[in-house]
């Protein structure tokens, strides 16, 4: 790793690019890419947001205290992600991982309860199979919630890649590419809250 | 957030890039940012829970706190701008919304345009 | 294929729904060409073991991160998949000659095969020969002409076309084991829903698709980002090769539809599996949201597929006309609208579905606004020819039978943008013969001028340039013949997907339509030929300057085919015909003094082996063996986390091996350039 970042300074003229920037911009492009797919499965919800084929409806089920309590927890992880950002960039792995451990616990509490919703709403009759807004309201909110199991599983990962090479230059492409995954994840269930749940209890 | 903290991490953020040009920010950016995004659900969530307005009040609301505190987000967390090294990134967020609305309005419009002339719901 | 008995209701925990009986043993159409498959590839097998090859295409090819070697196997598959795309077609077009209520009977294909036929065509022709033809182009040419080293994300790269492969296997497996999908190319539900294609056909096509679309949307990502950010110091945005542009267009396109495919048959694939209720008959499901999404991403797809296509006649025009390029700008603009209005376009797809006159009217307005700045390029290229001393290279027959063909292909495209003519020529073979016409005469005529142009380029020598003109000559007339009548049938009433009818009158026309697909073979054929004469007389031609067409673009200065650092020395760019500049102001070719280690990629064996894995799921997941699927997606992560951690990814090329590759070039390109430095430098070692 050392070599090679001592070469670069040295050969300017063959590396005209700097591909640790092309990998967060490519990343970013990714995004951009996610942000399709969701749109097309929001797309879906408002088309199916009154299929409810006589079947239960939100209203009936949806408790906008406990979404209260999901939006909360992943507001703040996104904030403590960025806590964990400056740390990083200050080279004080301490701070980093603390910062990280605790977006991570927050990450983790906001999927259980996403579960446990799933679970209750499940048992109260409404399954992904029970009705067309159902299927859709399951395919945006998993999708979401796949989204952030994924984060996490990745900053498990990236944990034991810090772990091993430290505050390398490939570590600090992967975390800022996680960093700009988390907050997506954020901007993304602030449509959620507003549009399947805020609307739908209305 | 102690004062410790905040005025370590400050102390360092007049470096505001990272490898590859990205913006990483400050403290105060990301305490504001919070703030604000706290501030903004709480109004949306506050109108419908206690249905202080009329419906169609309240969803104006809704929506208009919701692209507020994206846009809050993408300023204060992704530190978005028109700078030379983020002038891409916010260029193709900006040619994705357009298709995002695109997508979802032209979805739905088609379909509730289609509903209407099969009787579907009706 | 297999009668429906053999359907298995309850899936074994080992198997899942796979028998024995799903190998149609007893068909008589399939059970040659499944032993001809196998034979031909145990012949391959023993042919690559006897000379001991194994080695070297594991460590050259398969495991290669070059985008050149990756597109040169782009371009492989592509032709083997359009053998078999077009055999379907030839069985279609045979069927309905013979399918008419007379004497003749229906016809020698029973339904439920012609149906996995005219699907296999759709699904084949579109993702597996335009696709990767397309894809195969850019990774040949786009880094080469932008003076990049590589693209930006080489194991991506590696990854997406193996992902293809993968979609593409899926779709071959499905001849031999099960069935594939028999409802038409975009599976529109409820018919491809599980209640009325209850076996394993949809399936095969949705993980195909699904595998297949995700390394699609890398490469998207990829090339945006190749040509954003590694641009030759000095290419500014307006100085970029219209085939670099085009390909731009259409990777952002890939970018921002791709998901759209992705999400849609994902839900089509929960309601299958799982039991929702997205597109189904009952509870709230809607069909016609499926119709709606799928032609979201439909539509982008036409333009992904032929804005390349216009890069290429861009090139080969300039180059061949032996001028710049008339009206660079507009032709940027032109594709840019294009790109952005193709976004607003997707409703003329389904004008029937009922959406009424206000939206249909909006969209048809759009899709004829569409066709004008396509108008617009037709022009480029003529003022192009115009006062040029023309070269008629096989390439460029190819440009002007596109500009032809094309031409009548978009006219037919604006009157069915028309929603009242829309509602008379929908689902008719009207329809068939103008998405024929602009695919074939368009998109597939671009690939085949830029397959001739750029082929001693990726080889290092030349195709046969006379069968390329008979090939080309064969291809148009042939095209004519097969889809002209499919016009007159489409107005007199025809449907399409017709495996039976019965009104003699067509007959005649299904005939010559059939004659035409004949003549269209006779084209393949010699090109095949064409490809094994110029591979047997390579050494006569040898392509040693790199510049065989005196072109005018930066991939034209390095030696064919490229050294696999590209460039010895990064170019700077002067102007938009960097090597055209280059050659008028006798800087072409310069003989550097010395050279510098090149920072170079390691080929990565992670590409091939996730996409083992992913094989291994789409396969499990087609036939319900799920502890397979879970072994394949478990293996997919777990060989990317692996890779994550491997520190040995890139190396320097050293100058000892970059200095004999750039004197065997300059030997031929700037002899004299090249003794004179020779001689310099001994001079300054004396």
């Amino acid at each position: 790793m050392t070599t090679s970042a001592d070469l670069q300074v040295h050969d300017q003229d063959e590396h005209h690019h700097d591909s640790g920037g092309d990998t967060v911009f490519g990343f970013w492009i990714y995004i951009m890419s996610d942000c399709i797919l969701f749109a097309t499965l929001f797309a879906t919800y408002a088309v199916m947001s009154g299929s409810f084929a006589g079947q239960i409806t939100p209203k009936e089920l949806f408790d906008l205290n406990f979404v209260l309590g999901e939006t909360a927890l992943l507001l703040f992880s996104s904030f403590t992600f960025g806590m964990a950002m400056l740390y990083a960039h200050k080279k004080s792995m301490r701070g980093m991982i603390t910062w990280l451990l605790i977006t991570f616990a927050l990450g983790l509490g906001f999927l259980g309860m996403e579960l446990f919703e799933f679970y209750h709403f499940s048992h109260e009759g409404a399954t992904p199979q029970t009705s067309g807004y159902w299927s859709a309201f399951y395919g945006l909110v998993a999708t979401h919630g796949l989204h952030v199991t994924g984060g996490l599983i990745w900053m498990l990962i990236l944990f034991a890649h810090f772990k091993r090479d430290g505050f390398s230059d490939a570590n600090m492409v992967r975390l800022a590419c996680l960093s700009l995954f988390w907050h997506f994840l954020d901007v993304i269930w602030i449509c959620v809250f507003s549009v399947v749940y805020l609307m739908g209890v209305m | 957030m102690s004062t410790q903290n905040n005025s370590t991490a400050d102390g360092h953020s007049s470096d505001t890039h990272g490898p590859g040009g990205a913006a990483h920010g400050s403290v105060k950016e990301y305490v504001l940012g919070l703030l604000i995004s706290i501030i903004l659900t709480g109004i949306a969530f506050y109108v419908v829970m206690f249905e202080v307005v009329s419906p169609a009040l309240t969803l104006v609301v809704i929506l208009a706190t919701a692209v507020a505190q994206v846009m809050v987000q993408l300023v204060f967390f992704l530190h978005m701008n028109t700078s030379s090294e983020q002038i891409w990134n916010t260029t193709s967020a900006a040619f994705i919304i357009i298709i995002v609305a695109i997508l979802i309005v032209g979805s739905v419009w088609i379909m509730s345009h289609l509903n209407h002339n099969m009787m579907i719901g009706h | 294929m297999s009668s429906k008995a053999t359907i298995v209701t309850e899936p074994d925990i080992i198997f899942g729904k796979l028998t024995l009986d799903v190998i149609p043993f007893t068909d008589p159409v399939i059970l040659p060409v499944m032993i001809a498959c196998m034979l031909g590839g145990i012949g391959l097998f023993a042919l690559i073991t006897k000379m001991g090859k194994w080695g070297y295409l594991w460590n050259e090819w398969l495991t290669s991160v070059d985008h050149k070697r990756i597109g040169v196997m782009y371009i492989i598959v592509a032709i083997v998949m359009l053998v078999r795309g077009f055999s379907d077609a030839l069985m279609m077009r045979a069927q309905q000659a013979f399918a008419t209520a007379d004497e003749v009977g229906a016809g020698f294909l029973p339904p439920e095969h012609y149906d996995q036929i005219f699907t296999a065509h759709g699904t084949i022709m579109i993702f597996f020969v335009a696709m990767p033809l397309v894809i195969g182009l850019m990774n040949v040419v786009v880094p080469l002409q932008i003076g990049a080293r590589d693209v930006a994300f080489p194991f991506l790269n590696s990854l997406s076309f193996w992902l293809f492969v993968v979609g593409a296997l899926l779709v071959n497996i499905s001849l031999f084991v099960g069935e594939f999908a028999a409802t038409g190319w975009l599976a529109y539900p409820p018919l491809s829903g599980i209640e009325y294609s209850p076996w394993v056909g949809v399936d095969y096509w949705l993980w195909a698709l699904q595998i297949s679309g995700i390394g699609t949307l890398l490469t998207g990502v990829n090339f945006f980002v190749t040509i954003m950010k590694m641009r030759a110091p000095g290419m500014r945005l307006m100085q970029m090769p219209v085939f670099t542009w085009t390909s731009l267009c259409a990777n952002i396109l890939i970018v921002i539809s791709f998901p759209i495919l992705t999400v849609t048959i994902t839900l089509l694939t929960l309601d299958r599996y799982i039991g929702t209720h997205f597109f189904t008959n009952d509870l709230g499901g809607n069909q016609m949201m499926y119709v709606n999404l799928i032609w979201a991403w439909g539509h982008p797809e036409v333009y992904i597929l032929i804005l390349p296509a216009f890069g290429v006649f861009s090139e080969v025009t300039a180059t061949f006309s032996r001028k710049r390029l008339f009206g660079y700008t507009s032709l940027i603009w032109a594709t840019l609208v294009i790109m952005v209005l193709s976004f607003v376009v997707w409703l003329h797809h389904f004008f029937t579905m009922g959406s009424g006159a206000s939206v249909n009217a909006f969209f048809g307005i759009a899709t004829m606004i569409i066709s004008v700045p396509t108008g617009v390029k037709i022009f480029n290229w003529l003022f192009t020819m115009y006062k040029g001393r023309v070269e008629f290279s096989a390439s460029m027959w190819w440009t002007i039978s596109f500009l032809f063909t094309f031409t009548i292909g978009g006219m037919t495209g604006v009157m069915l943008a028309i929603p009242a003519a829309d509602f008379v020529l929908h689902n008719s073979l009207f329809l068939i013969a103008h998405f024929h016409n602009v695919i074939i005469g368009g998109a597939v005529f671009g690939y085949f001028a830029g397959l001739t142009y750029w082929f001693p380029k990726a080889t290092g020598f030349m195709l046969d340039e006379k069968l390329g003109k008979i090939s080309c000559a064969l291809w148009t007339v042939g095209f004519f013949v097969a889809f002209m009548p499919l016009y007159i049938l489409g107005f007199n009433g025809m449907t399409r997907r017709l495996n039976y009818y019965d009104n003699p009158e067509w007959t005649m026309l299904l005939w010559v339509a059939a004659f035409g697909a004949i003549i269209v073979l006779a084209g393949i054929t010699v090109q095949l030929w064409m490809g094994y004469v110029s591979i047997r007389d390579r050494d006569q031609n040898r392509d040693l300057t790199g510049d065989p067409w005196n072109g005018r673009t930066l991939e034209w200065a390095t030696s064919s085919p490229p050294p696999f650092y590209n460039f010895a020395k990064m170019p700077k760019i002067h102007d938009r015909d960097e090597h055209q500049y280059k050659k008028d102001h006798g800087m072409a070719y310069e003989v550097p003094e010395n050279y510098t280690p090149i920072h170079m990629p390691k080929n990565t064996w992670c590409g091939i082996v996730m996409s083992g894995f992913a094989l291994m799921m789409g396969f499990a997941m087609v036939w319900h063996i799920w502890w397979m699927a879970i072994v394949g997606f478990v293996g997919i992560f777990a060989s990317l986390i692996i890779y994550s951690f491997e520190r040995d990814k890139d190396y320097y090329v050293q100058v000892d091996v970059i200095e004999p590759l750039e004197e065997a070039h300059l030997v031929h390109a700037n002899p004299t350039g090249l003794r004179a430095m020779q001689d310099k430098k001994s001079s300054l070692e004396a």
